[in-house]
């Protein structure tokens, strides 16, 4: 896949129908991997795509797109999402942005590797339902559902939304995924206990901001917590349960838009399951207002800033025993 | 650092009785930046007000704090108190003590507890208070009244009476309303028809009044005295202005077996109709659902039959969109569903009737010509049972909470009219009371009692089971304490009032608040019962609430008179606590005007480059100040708190809830 996406970029560099290319590139180790532009075509010896490619480069099309002429972008399936979403918040100029969609069977996690005591990874390749993870003691082999990230495990779209071509299959809605499984675990634990685990969760946070840097949702000019007007910014230092209000905040930001890309778990040092906070909020939004997928349209107004006959009254909140 | 008074009003003992005045003004004292503080009997009076004035000029007071009531009821007398001695009038707030403190509070320390951090919370945000000038609007010299009925016809006739233009929104084919069902109208039992048609042809041949018959209001946008409202006229298939209503059509369409809704689904009508002989405007319509041409496209009878060329099946609903200045709702009502109250038999019996069929039945413009007859059998029935109060002040929750008003009067109405017309007929009336407040009232139903023998019975019917050709009434005399069985032919039940199905989402349409039962609510129940609370709409009639036609008749000439002093103006003074953007921290993510439900906020791409940059084009949002209501949705919605609103700025609002909070 990945020669026959470099081939690719090479040809609409060289026609001319692209300047740039959006992609991914190896960081110190083979597993640290970060989305990268390139400019050129002798640039793209550094292009990789393989199975630890779970980076979403959606956000940075904001900024490429504000540049000089256009960019070739591929985009997994969960990153079409994101992009869509931008494009429906003005955030991107479409006409800037060539799209190739890409197939994504799941992406690995190196922490799931590590926890196996997998130590010393050089590569990674997939074969059929297992990873062989490829280190300096020789190959090893581990079973996808093992080593797979939780995002892709549960996997909510293997179909892209908004693509100028497809490069391999285009993949199914799958509407069997099973990602609001942990939310409903945690909507029938009491009050209290589900304040025990948010705040022994939430509690580890070293507010590095980066769920919030890679958050395609998450894309102000300028932060409402940078902002001295808010009167948010300095509560930081005067309460310790800061941090909480802080996800609990961004959480009501993203919501309608999140697109469930899981980012923000995906870099959140200290590994906490940030991605639940937004799930909840998607399931409310299905719930309350009918199923609705941030991203899967363009035109549509979200549930949160449309107003219809139909929608649920506040007391909703009070007969689903939000006040206990 | 302002210079900030403070002003505790007793409102005689509203406030002074459970909150202690004196030591609010003490303790208020002790806030940072206040210099004066004083307590008073009514601040609201002249007295008050020139306390606030002298010491605003003794002390140089930069901001005014007033401790009192509701700012709904008197911020606007204060602010006008304060500028009348040169201070900016958005310098001042009030911090409800009242409503929201010594009315829902018994205990004095803590209702003056609550007053205190009332009371800071409003001096914390004086603080960042600045000084707000108001724009002008212009007025819009053109009112919206939506509704037909006698409010309506009442309403537009007043209004363009002084000379202003005027629309009739109304869903059906005709203006007239429910009145135009009506037989005889109490106390005076003059024909309905009489007193009502003649009013709807002024509002027709009326130069200032067009009506948009048919039609529905789909949208408004604006604010008080600019107004869009869109407005879709439905298809009926018929060129109104051609039609010459000569009736030829409605005579021959082959589809008869469309339940005639004027009559209220008592007898048939064809698939083109003219509701009535007196309609206005008189032209036909067709009934889409049972029209043959429109289903299958097999017919055109209609078509072929009339001489002017008026009938087009290829109509497509109208949308269009007109300007107004003012809106008045006159929605009225209808009776309610009896489904739930089957114990009437309703739904079991056809010679079981509500009060307005029965009219209908009474009626000459009615199925049998005004020849009472019992809907089944066509007998004339003899013993007739009129049950009051169904759904109205009822507990249950298929029923009403509130009196209906109007059902004693026409029951009482009824009765007599059969007594009049049929002496050979008995007639029993059950009542919980009988309700005759109103100019010759009482009058009239004592003559229903004393000279038209109707047997007035206090209690409820218990059941009615329809039994042979009879009706079996079930029912106890609450005052002989005596169970009833009477073998009735037919039962009329008085149904209850409620508002018509239309008004929910149309007062959603107007950001109109409404009480739990579908009445829109006033400005004040007693001193601004013709307004809503939102500036520019008017309420007429049982949209209001339930009442006769004189009462009806009564409010929509006060109505109009609220109107025209608004379409009178040339200017209105904006309000300067709009919201804006600020361009740096904007997106132009679209989410505010997602929101707004004034369509006060645009898009413009800008140029934000900086030297080295090269072009930097951001969309930004802005907000159009006039169209702008400061509702405050946009800041709220807005991720990046780039929006603001003046007057209740973030600052300002978190600066009030720390004050609360310490």
């Amino acid at each position: 896949m990945q020669e026959a996406m470099i081939a690719r970029a090479k040809e609409l560099l060289a026609d001319g129908s692209v300047s740039r290319v959006m992609g991914w590139k190896k960081g110190e180790f083979s597993y640290d991997i970060s989305p990268a532009v390139f400019e050129n075509a002798d640039q793209l010896v550094d292009f990789v795509y393989d199975d630890f490619c779970g980076a979403n480069v959606s956000k940075y099309l904001i900024n490429e797109s504000k540049k000089e002429g256009k960019i070739l972008a591929f985009l997994k399936p969960c990153d079409s999402y994101s992009f869509a979403q931008l494009l429906k918040e003005h955030r991107i100029d479409r006409e800037k942005v060539y799209v190739i969609g890409i197939p994504s069977y799941g992406k690995a996690d190196i922490n799931k590797i590590r926890a196996k005591g997998i130590d010393g990874v050089l590569g990674i390749k997939s074969e059929g339902t297992d990873f062989i993870v490829d280190t300096i003691y020789g190959e090893e082999k581990i079973a996808k559902f093992e080593a797979m990230s939780e995002r892709c495990l549960t996997c909510k779209s293997k179909k892209h939304v908004d693509v100028d071509e497809m490069m391999g299959e285009e993949g199914e809605w799958n509407a069997e995924s099973k990602r609001f499984d942990k939310v409903a675990e945690l909507e029938a634990m009491t009050p209290d206990e589900r304040f025990e685990f948010w705040r022994g969760e939430l509690s580890r946070c070293i507010r590095c901001n980066a769920c919030r840097n890679v958050c395609p949702a998450c894309t102000c000019v300028s932060c409402v917590f940078d902002n001295p007007n808010s009167d948010i910014n300095n509560k930081a230092a005067a309460s310790s349960f800061e941090e909480n209000m802080f996800h609990i905040i961004r959480a009501f930001h993203v919501a309608g838009r999140c697109t469930d890309c899981g980012e923000c778990s995906r870099v959140c040092p200290q590994n906490i399951p940030l991605h639940l906070l937004n799930r909840k909020f998607i399931k409310d939004i299905n719930e309350l207002y009918g199923q609705y997928q941030a991203g899967a349209n363009a035109d549509e107004k979200y549930p949160m800033v449309n107003f219809t006959f139909d929608d649920c009254e506040p007391g909703i909140v009070y007969k689903r025993g939000g006040n206990q | 650092m302002q210079r900030i008074g403070v002003f505790v009003c007793h409102c005689g003992t509203n406030i002074a009785a459970t909150v202690d005045v004196k030591k609010v003004a003490e303790t208020l004292l002790q806030e940072p930046g206040v210099v004066y503080a004083t307590d008073y009997q009514y601040m609201c009076s002249e007295a008050g007000q020139n306390m606030i004035k002298d010491a605003i000029k003794a002390q140089n007071l930069t901001g005014v704090v007033i401790c009192s009531c509701s700012p709904r009821m008197h911020e606007a007398t204060f602010r006008k108190a304060v500028a009348a001695v040169g201070m900016n009038p958005y310098m001042l707030e009030v911090a409800n003590i009242r409503e929201q403190c010594s009315w829902i509070h018994k205990n004095i320390e803590e209702a003056t507890e609550k007053a205190i951090i009332l009371g800071r919370a409003a001096v914390a945000k004086v603080h960042l208070n600045a000084p707000l000038i108001a724009g002008q609007t212009p007025v819009t010299k053109r009112a919206l009244v939506i509704g037909g009925g006698i409010a309506g016809i009442q309403c537009a006739l007043d209004i363009a009476d002084a000379g202003y233009q005027v629309d009739i929104v109304e869903k059906e084919p005709t203006v007239g309303g429910k009145m135009t069902k009506i037989d005889k109208t109490f106390p005076t039992l003059d024909c309905s028809s009489c007193i009502l048609t003649p009013k709807m042809v002024d509002v027709a041949q009326n130069e200032n009044i067009k009506i948009y018959s048919y039609s529905e209001v789909e949208s408004v946008k604006g604010f008080v005295g600019n107004f869009t409202v869109g407005i879709k006229r439905k298809a009926r298939y018929v060129k109104e202005d051609i039609c010459t209503g000569c009736g030829l059509c409605t005579e021959k369409c082959p589809q008869k077996k469309v339940p005639n809704d004027y009559n209220l689904g008592l007898d048939t009508k064809r698939a083109i109709y003219i509701p009535f002989a007196q309609a206005v405007p008189k032209v036909a319509t067709i009934d889409a659902d049972y029209c043959t041409m429109l289903k299958t496209g097999k017919c055109g009878v209609c078509s072929k039959i009339c001489t002017a060329g008026a009938i087009d099946y290829t109509q497509q609903d109208e949308h269009l969109e007109e300007q107004y200045g003012a809106i008045v709702v006159a929605t009225g009502y209808n009776p309610i569903k009896l489904d739930a109250f089957d114990e009437f038999a309703y739904s079991q019996s056809p010679d079981v009737v509500t009060s307005l069929e029965f009219e209908r039945l009474m009626s000459a413009s009615g199925p049998n010509g005004g020849h009472l007859v019992r809907p089944s059998d066509h007998k004339e029935p003899k013993t007739i049972v009129f049950v009051q109060c169904v759904g109205s002040r009822s507990t249950v929750e298929c029923g009403k909470p509130y009196c209906s008003k109007i059902c004693c009067m026409y029951t009482c109405k009824h009765a007599m009219l059969c007594r009049e017309k049929y002496p050979d007929t008995e007639v029993y009336v059950f009542y919980i009371d009988v309700r005759t407040p109103g100019k010759n009232y009482d009058e009239f139903y004592r003559r229903a009692v004393e000279e038209y023998d109707v047997h007035y019975i206090k209690g409820m019917v218990g059941k009615v089971c329809p039994e042979g050709d009879k009706l079996k009434v079930q029912a106890s005399d609450l005052l002989t304490n005596e169970q009833l069985h009477i073998d009735a032919d037919m039962v009329v039940l008085a149904a209850a009032i409620e508002a018509d199905k239309s008004a929910r989402p149309l007062a959603t349409l107007l950001t109109a608040s409404m009480d739990t039962n579908d009445f829109f609510t006033e400005a004040h129940a007693k001193l601004r019962p013709v307004e809503s609370p939102t500036a520019g709409v008017f309420l007429a009639g049982c949209a209001q609430g339930p009442k006769d036609i004189p009462e009806t008749v009564t409010q929509a000439g006060a109505c109009a008179s609220k109107v025209i002093g608004l379409l009178a103006k040339d200017h209105l003074v904006g309000n300067p606590c709009v919201a804006h953007s600020d361009e740096m921290m904007c997106n132009g993510c679209s989410t505010c005007a997602n929101v707004c439900p004034y369509g006060a906020i645009t898009y413009e791409t800008k140029d934000f480059s900086r030297r080295k940059d090269g072009t930097l084009m951001r969309r930004v949002a802005s907000v159009n100040p006039a169209v702008c209501q400061g509702c405050g949705c946009c800041t709220v919605a807005c991720p990046s708190g780039a929006m603001d609103l003046y007057g209740f700025s973030t600052k300002q609002i978190m600066s009030e809830v720390d004050a609360i909070c310490k």
